[in-house]
C-alpha cells in the first residue's frame, strides 16, 4: 500500500513559559488564528494572550442543571400529588421542603453528567478517538517538560517556509512537522468495530447479570437472607412463644379498636331501629361518599337505583325493592340493623363498610326512594 | 535560588475626612435616636440593641477570623487586604458598649432570668445551670477577652513586621491562628446561643451557632469587599487591584450566600419533618400575622437577590457589582437578625417605627469611624509581609 502523507502542522518547543508566551504574542501578531499550544501544566494568561474567546461550558452546565432542577420537581409533584397521593408522615402531598434535597441533587448530577459529556462530544469530539498530535514526539514532549506550539497547515496564511522561520527567528528548541495517519484517518472511528460492539454487549450482559442474580438471589441465600428469615411469629404460623400456640392474638377482653363502636343490638332488629338516630345530615358530601359505597357494595344485588334490578343475571336471588313502604318507613337504624348483620341470604356489610359509611349509605338511599316517590312539593 | 527582599515603593495615602466625618454624621444622629428610643421604651430599645450589637459583633469577630484564616491557610491573594479585615475587628471593642441597653435589661428580654418562672418549668430548670445570670455575665467576660487578646496579638505582629519586614511574625501569627480557631468556634456558638437563641430559651436547634457563623461571616465578606472597591476607586492602595481579587472576593461571598442557604434551609427542614412542638414553634412565632412576609422576604432578599447579582463570572470580576452585592449583603445580615430577635419582642406582627432606625445608623457609624481611626497613620498594605509581591501579582 503506497503510503500518502498530508501535512496536519509545524510544532516548535520551547523550554520556558515565558518563551512560550512570547511566541504565543508573535505568532497572534503574524495573523495565525488556527494553532494551539500544549504545556505540561496551566500556563497563567495564555488564554488572554491567545484571545480566546471565555469557555461557553457554563450555559451548558445552566441548561442542564435546570432540566435537572424542573425534571425533579416535576416528577415528585406528578408521582407523588397526583398520580399517586400518599399521605407520608402527615405532611402534605407536594410537601416542598421535602423535595428540596431530591431537587438539588438531581440539578447537580444532571449538571455535572451533561457538563462532562458536552465537553466530551464538542471539545474533544467523539466518536473521534484520535487527534494528529497524538502519539509523537511532539507529545510527549510537552505532556513532559516542553511548552510547544503548533501552527495548522489549514490556516489561510500557512506557508511552511514562513512558519519555520518564524520558530526559528523565536528561537524554538526543536522544530517539527506533523502529519496526518492516512491509515488512522481511514478508519472508521473505533467504537462501530464489530470487536467494540460485543465488547460493549458483554459488559452489558455481565453486569446486569450480576445485578440480577445479587438482588433476586443472592439475597435469598444462606448469610445473607437476615429480612426474610425471622425470628417472629408471622399470621397462620405456630408460636412456640405462647402457651396456646397460636401467633395471631386476640384483643385484650374489654377493650375497643380506636375509631370503632360495638354493634350492641346483635339479634335486636327492631330495638335497633328504634334506639339508633343517623347521626349525619344529607349534604352533599355524606351523599357523595354514600352513593360511591352504594355503588360499590350493594348495587350489584339492588340495582343502581335500588329497584332489585340485579345485574347479576340470575346468579343469585334478587333482592326485594328497596322502594317498598316497608323500608320507606323503616328508621335509619332498622336499615343499618339490615346492613350490619344481614338478613337472611344477604350477607353483613359490617366487614366492608364503617358504621360512618353504612349511614351514608342510608341517606343516599333514602335520596334514591325520595326521587321514586316524590313528595308533592318537591315539584314546586 | 537567594533571598531577595521584596522592599514595595510604597507611599501611605490617606482616606479622605469625608468618611470620617459621614462617619460622625450617622453615629451622632444613630446615637440620638437611640438615647431618646431608650428613655421612651427601654425595652424595645433593648431588644434592637441585641440586633445593633450582633451584627457589628459579626463584622468585628469574623474580620478577626478572616485574619486568622490567611495566616493558618497561608492565603495569598488576600494579603493586600488583610489591613481592611483588621481595621474592620477593630469594633470589637465597641461591641459591649452598643450592647449596653440590652445587657441593663437582660430581666425584660431573657425569661430564664426570672428564677420563679424558670423553678415551675421543667424544661427552663433543665437548663438552668447553663442558661442563668451569673454564668451568661462570666461567658460574656470570657468571649471578649480571648477576642481582644487575639486581635492584640494579630494586629501587633502584623503592624511590627511593615517596619521590621520579620518573616517569623508571619509563622507566629500562624501559630497563634491554630490556637484561635477552636477558641473561635466555641467562643462564637456561645455569643449565638446567648445572645439570640436564648431569647427562646424553650427552643431547640443543634444548628444555631453555625446559623450565626454562616451570616457572620458573609457579612464580613461583604464589608472587606466594600471597603476594598471604594479604596481602590480612590486609589488609595498606592497599587492596582486586579479583576483575580475582586474575583476571588466574589466567589467567597457567592460561595456563602450558598453555605448561609444551605445552613438555613437545613435547620428549617430537620424541625419541620419531625414536627416536634418543642421545636417547631420558633418558626410557627415567625409565621404569624405580618412576620410571615419577613420570613418571605428572607429567602428572597438573602438568598435568591444576591445569588442572581453574583451568579456569573463577569460580575464577580466587576468592582460595580460587587459593591452593591455587598451593600445589599450587609442589609440582608441586618434584617436577618431582625427577624430572629424582633418576633420575640412583638408576637403578633412586624414592629418597625422610628425605634429601629437608631441602631442601623450608629453600626453605619460606628464602623466609618472606626475604619478611619485605626487607618490614619497606619499603612494601608501590610508593606512587610513577605506574600504581599505574589499577593499583588495574584492570578487565578
Ligand atoms: C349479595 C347481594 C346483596 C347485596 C350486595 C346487598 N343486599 Fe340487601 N338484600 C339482599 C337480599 C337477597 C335481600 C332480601 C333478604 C330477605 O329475603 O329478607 C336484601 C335485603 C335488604 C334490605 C331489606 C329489604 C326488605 O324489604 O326486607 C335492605 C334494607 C337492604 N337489603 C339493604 C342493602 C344495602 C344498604 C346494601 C349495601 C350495603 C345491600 N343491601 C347489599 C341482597 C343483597
Amino acid at each position: 500500500m503506497m503510503e500518502r502523507k498530508d501535512l496536519y502542522s509545524i510544532t516548535a518547543l520551547f523550554d520556558t513559559p515565558d518563551e512560550i508566551v512570547n511566541a504565543v504574542e508573535s505568532v497572534q501578531r503574524e495573523g495565525y488564528t488556527k494553532y494551539d499550544v500544549n504545556t505540561p501544566y496551566p500556563v497563567h494568561g495564555l488564554d488572554i494572550k491567545m484571545k480566546l474567546n471565555p469557555s461557553k461550558l457554563g450555559y451548558f452546565a445552566l441548561v442542564f442543571g435546570l432540566t435537572g432542577t424542573i425534571t425533579a420537581l416535576f416528577f415528585m409533584w406528578w408521582s407523588m400529588s397526583k398520580d399517586y397521593p400518599l399521605v407520608i408522615g402527615g405532611k402534605p402531598f407536594f410537601a416542598l421542603p421535602a423535595f428540596i434535597p431530591v431537587t438539588f441533587e438531581l440539578t447537580v448530577l444532571l449538571a455535572s453528567i451533561g457538563t462532562v459529556l458536552t465537553m466530551l462530544f464538542f471539545y474533544f469530539r467523539l466518536p473521534n478517538l484520535s487527534h494528529p498530535l497524538h502519539d509523537t514526539d511532539y507529545m510527549r514532549s510537552v505532556s513532559n517538560d516542553k511548552f510547544g506550539i503548533s501552527i495548522e497547515a489549514g490556516d489561510s496564511l500557512f506557508e511552511k517556509d514562513r512558519v519555520n522561520k518564524l520558530f526559528e527567528r523565536l528561537g524554538a528548541k526543536t522544530i517539527g512537522e506533523i502529519y496526518f495517519d492516512e491509515e488512522e484517518k481511514s478508519k472508521k472511528p473505533k467504537i462501530f468495530e464489530p470487536k467494540f460492539i460485543i465488547f460493549l454487549l458483554l459488559t452489558a450482559l455481565i453486569i446486569s447479570g450480576a445485578s440480577y442474580f445479587t438482588l433476586n438471589k443472592m439475597l435469598y441465600m444462606a448469610p445473607f437472607n437476615w429480612m426474610v428469615t425471622q425470628e417472629k411469629d408471622t399470621p397462620q404460623s405456630h408460636s412456640k412463644f405462647f402457651a396456646d400456640g397460636f401467633g395471631m392474638r386476640n384483643p385484650v377482653p374489654g377493650t375497643v379498636a380506636r375509631g370503632a363502636m360495638p354493634y350492641i343490638f346483635k339479634g335486636q332488629p327492631d330495638l335497633a331501629g328504634e334506639k339508633l338516630v343517623n347521626p349525619f345530615n344529607p349534604d352533599e358530601k355524606t351523599l357523595a361518599i354514600g352513593k360511591k359505597k352504594f355503588n360499590i357494595y350493594c348495587s350489584p344485588c339492588h340495582g343502581n337505583f335500588a329497584k332489585g334490578d340485579a345485574r347479576l343475571n340470575g346468579q343469585f336471588p334478587n333482592p326485594p325493592s328497596l322502594h317498598s313502604d316497608k323500608v320507606r318507613n323503616w328508621s335509619d337504624g332498622r336499615i343499618f340493623a339490615v346492613i350490619t348483620e344481614g338478613q337472611n341470604i344477604m350477607p353483613s356489610y359490617a366487614q366492608q363498610l364503617t358504621a360512618d359509611e353504612r349511614w351514608a349509605v342510608i341517606l343516599y338511599v333514602r335520596a334514591l326512594q325520595r326521587a321514586v316517590n316524590a313528595r308533592e312539593d318537591d315539584l314546586k | 535560588m537567594s533571598e531577595t527582599k521584596f522592599t514595595l515603593d510604597y507611599q501611605r495615602r490617606e482616606i479622605p475626612s469625608k468618611a470620617r466625618n459621614a462617619g460622625l454624621v450617622f453615629t451622632a444622629l444613630g446615637l440620638l435616636i437611640v438615647v431618646i428610643s431608650y428613655i421612651v421604651n427601654p425595652e424595645r430599645t433593648a431588644f434592637n440593641s441585641i440586633i445593633g450589637s450582633s451584627f457589628l459583633l459579626s463584622i468585628g469577630l469574623l474580620s478577626l477570623f478572616l485574619i486568622a484564616l490567611e495566616y493558618l491557610a497561608g492565603a495569598v491573594w488576600s494579603v493586600v487586604f488583610r489591613r481592611i479585615t483588621e481595621f474592620l475587628s477593630t469594633v470589637i471593642f465597641v461591641v459591649p458598649i452598643l450592647a449596653i441597653p440590652f445587657l441593663l435589661n437582660i430581666n425584660s428580654v431573657f425569661h430564664w432570668t426570672h428564677t420563679d418562672t424558670v423553678a415551675k418549668d421543667a424544661i427552663l430548670s433543665h437548663k438552668s445551670p447553663y442558661l442563668n445570670t451569673t454564668f451568661f455575665f462570666a461567658r460574656l467576660t470570657f468571649m471578649f477577652l480571648i477576642w481582644w487578646l487575639f486581635y492584640f496579638i494579630f494586629t501587633r505582629n502584623s503592624k511590627k513586621q511593615d517596619s521590621t519586614f520579620d518573616q517569623a511574625l508571619t509563622k507566629r501569627n500562624a501559630r497563634f491562628g491554630a490556637v484561635f480557631m477552636p477558641l473561635f468556634a466555641v467562643t462564637i456558638t456561645i455569643a449565638a446561643i446567648d445572645w439570640l437563641m436564648s431569647l427562646e430559651p424553650h427552643w431547640f436547634s443543634t444548628i444555631f451557632g453555625v446559623y450565626y457563623f454562616s451570616g457572620s461571616l458573609l457579612a464580613a465578606l461583604a464589608a472587606t469587599t466594600f471597603a476594598a472597591v471604594r479604596m481602590a476607586d480612590l486609589d488609595l492602595f498606592g497599587i492596582k487591584i486586579k479583576s483575580d481579587h475582586y474575583y476571588s472576593l466574589g466567589a467567597l461571598m457567592f460561595a456563602f450566600t450558598n453555605f448561609w442557604a444551605y445552613i438555613a434551609f437545613s435547620q428549617f427542614m430537620l424541625i419541620w419533618y419531625a414536627n416536634l412542638p418543642e421545636e417547631t414553634f420558633w418558626f410557627m412565632n415567625r409565621w404569624e400575622g405580618s412576620w410571615k412576609y419577613i420570613t418571605l422576604g428572607l429567602i428572597v432578599f438573602r438568598f435568591i437577590v444576591p445569588y442572581i447579582l453574583i451568579l456569573s463570572q463577569p460580575s464577580k470580576k466587576d468592582p460595580k457589582r460587587l459593591k452593591l452585592a455587598a451593600i445589599w449583603i450587609l442589609f440582608t445580615h441586618y434584617y436577618d437578625l431582625y427577624w430572629l430577635v424582633m418576633p420575640n419582642y412583638s408576637k403578633s406582627g412586624i414592629a418597625f417605627s422610628w425605634y429601629e432606625l437608631g441602631y442601623p445608623l450608629l453600626c453605619i457609624g460606628i464602623l466609618l469611624l472606626v475604619f478611619t481611626m485605626r487607618a490614619k497613620g497606619n499603612n494601608l498594605l501590610p508593606v512587610g509581609d513577605p506574600k504581599l509581591k505574589r499577593s499583588i501579582d495574584f492570578h487565578l
